[in-house]
């Protein structure tokens, strides 16, 4: 045998022509993406700004912490997770018939398209315009931030229950079907079972997504953390607004902790 | 009737459910303590259902067709804002996730310090991010592209590291055996395996930052949140759903292109 040589394979081709157009169309995206940015140089009171900054990480503002009433930070933080809560479980339950209907194993394939339209249609409708059009329908406070988050998380959750109704197994459901059970029973005896640890874990992860969204929501009068944060940053009250931006990278972290330790148990 | 069957009846037991019902009662408890604690009612949202529905008309019923071309110019600078900041982010999580990972570097000490640290960037939401840079930059979109890319060098740097932990270690091992140094590991062993999925959740982040660029411009960041901003300051809501719309398509092609190019990757 010795003496022979093996040959490797040979090289795929690469079609160079397109990778060359390739890179030069991805260059070219980027440099005109580049373009648009424009670096004004820092702010006179940067300087300034950043000193406070760092004096704001170093000296938390205890008098916000310890003060209990509706105006401190533990009430402020409460109201940021209820609206959270509130707001995945309005989603939880809201999502469920959209899902169904963009499920093409449920209700056929052409009317599932039109339900995923739906879908990614409520995904793009930012949360805080929503919030904004909540705010007018139930006045400013934490039910309209609940009510923009319920809304604009249909649009990831329906997605993802989706996805898991199509991917579940359809013998169950056809068993079902063929000893003459209806569309309800086979509903709740043959789909819901064996999705429901996906769906709880979606929600779970969705709740930690509307954590982070549920700070922010403040900012448009929707309630929560949201308000005293940016009217402190805006009034350049450092001590306090990194006092509330601690306190809510400490509780997401706690949540998320806990939430992601729910989730490993249920898949 | 009948005569009692002979044999002896089967008896089912359930497995005991008081965790089901522990758990059910906490959620429980949690949900309407939540929506107590907030002032939250139902019936209050069907009450005032219509003003909802009224505004919405207002913005759809019709749109400000004529708006349309004074949307694009900030539009596609919320684009270029989410392409910078992806891509600053991807560069600088490379580094970063392999610092991370246990497998790569298996000293404890350097790998938590930086999970700890990539937790904080990504736990604070970019519109509270683009707040603070407003203040050291000044209003523009140079703020908002130092959020975003904050944002998505926290959101890549953590997928990333987990695909490093999660790769085939057999490869790794096989060139340790055969006296590869790091790099040379990085360059045959780590980086063919993960680079598809790298570029994936640079992809992911890009889409995950056009959304989010839509709304910093509501704290002086620039992009379509600045006319958003001033159309609801003047409460024209028709301008606002034109915005809407064109978003909408945007963020929409934007999805199928980057599903599209993420699909042929992985």
């Amino acid at each position: 045998m010795h003496g022979m040589t093996l040959n490797l394979p040979p090289k795929p081709k690469r079609k160079i022509g397109l990778r060359i157009l390739s890179i030069t169309l991805f260059l070219l995206i980027i440099l005109w993406a580049f373009s648009g940015i424009n670096y004004l140089g820092v702010m006179s009171t940067a300087a300034n700004s950043i000193r406070g900054m760092v004096n704001g990480i170093l000296n938390p503002d205890i008098d916000y912490i310890t003060n209990t009433t509706v105006d401190g930070l533990p009430y402020a933080l409460l109201e940021t997770v209820a609206i959270a809560i509130s707001g995945t479980f309005v989603s939880g339950i809201l999502a469920i018939p959209f899902a169904l209907l963009a499920s093409q194993n449920i209700v056929g394939e052409k009317r599932a398209k039109i339900g995923k339209f739906i879908i990614t249609m409520i995904r793009t409708f930012p949360e805080l315009i929503l919030a904004l059009v909540f705010i007018s329908v139930v006045g400013p406070g934490a039910p309209a931030g609940i009510l923009a988050l319920g809304i604009h998380s249909i649009g990831m959750l329906a997605k993802l229950y989706s996805e898991s109704i199509e991917s579940m197994d359809i013998g169950v459901k056809e068993a079902l079907e063929s000893c003459g059970g209806n569309r309800m029973e086979v509903l709740f005896r043959a789909v819901i079972p064996q999705v429901m640890p996906e769906f709880m874990s979606y929600t779970l992860f969705r709740f930690e997504i509307n954590m982070r969204a549920a700070s922010t929501l403040g900012l448009v009068g929707a309630g929560g953390i949201g308000a005293p944060l940016i009217f402190a940053i805006r009034t350049r009250f450092w001590e306090r607004a990194f006092t509330i931006v601690i306190a809510l990278v400490i509780t997401v972290t706690i949540i998320d902790l806990i939430s992601g330790r729910i989730r490993k148990k249920l898949v | 009737m009948m005569t009692a069957p002979h044999q002896d009846p089967i008896v089912v037991t359930r497995p005991p459910r008081i965790k089901f019902w522990v758990t059910f009662a906490i959620v429980t408890f949690l949900i309407f303590g939540s929506a107590s604690f907030t002032g939250f009612s139902v019936i209050e949202v069907m009450i005032n259902f219509y003003k909802g529905s009224r505004l919405l008309i207002r913005m759809f019923f019709p749109p400000a067709w004529d708006y349309t071309p004074r949307i694009i110019g900030p539009l596609l600078e919320t684009v270029q804002m989410a392409i910078v900041g992806s891509l600053i982010g991807a560069v600088v999580a490379f580094p970063v996730a392999l610092l991370a990972s246990s497998t790569f570097i298996s000293t404890k000490w350097v790998n938590m310090p930086v999970r700890f640290i990539l937790n904080i960037f990504r736990t604070i939401p970019a519109l509270v991010l683009a707040s603070l840079f407003v203040a050291v930059f000044g209003p523009g979109n140079y703020a908002g592209v130092v959020a975003l890319f904050i944002f998505s060098f926290g959101l890549i740097s953590k997928l990333t590291y987990e695909s490093v932990e999660a790769i085939d270690q057999g490869e790794v091992e096989a060139m340790v055996a055969l006296g590869a140094n790091k790099l040379e590991i990085l360059r045959y062993g780590i980086i063919p395996q993960i680079l598809p999925q790298y570029m994936s959740y640079t992809l992911y982040a890009f889409e995950v930052n056009v959304r989010a660029a839509a709304v910093l411009g509501y704290v002086g960041a620039g992009g379509v949140g600045q006319i958003y901003e001033r159309a609801l300051a003047w409460r024209n809501f028709d301008r606002v759903g034109m915005i809407v719309i064109i978003s909408f398509v945007a963020v929409l092609l934007i999805d199928l292109l980057s599903s599209a190019i993420r699909r042929r990757l992985v």
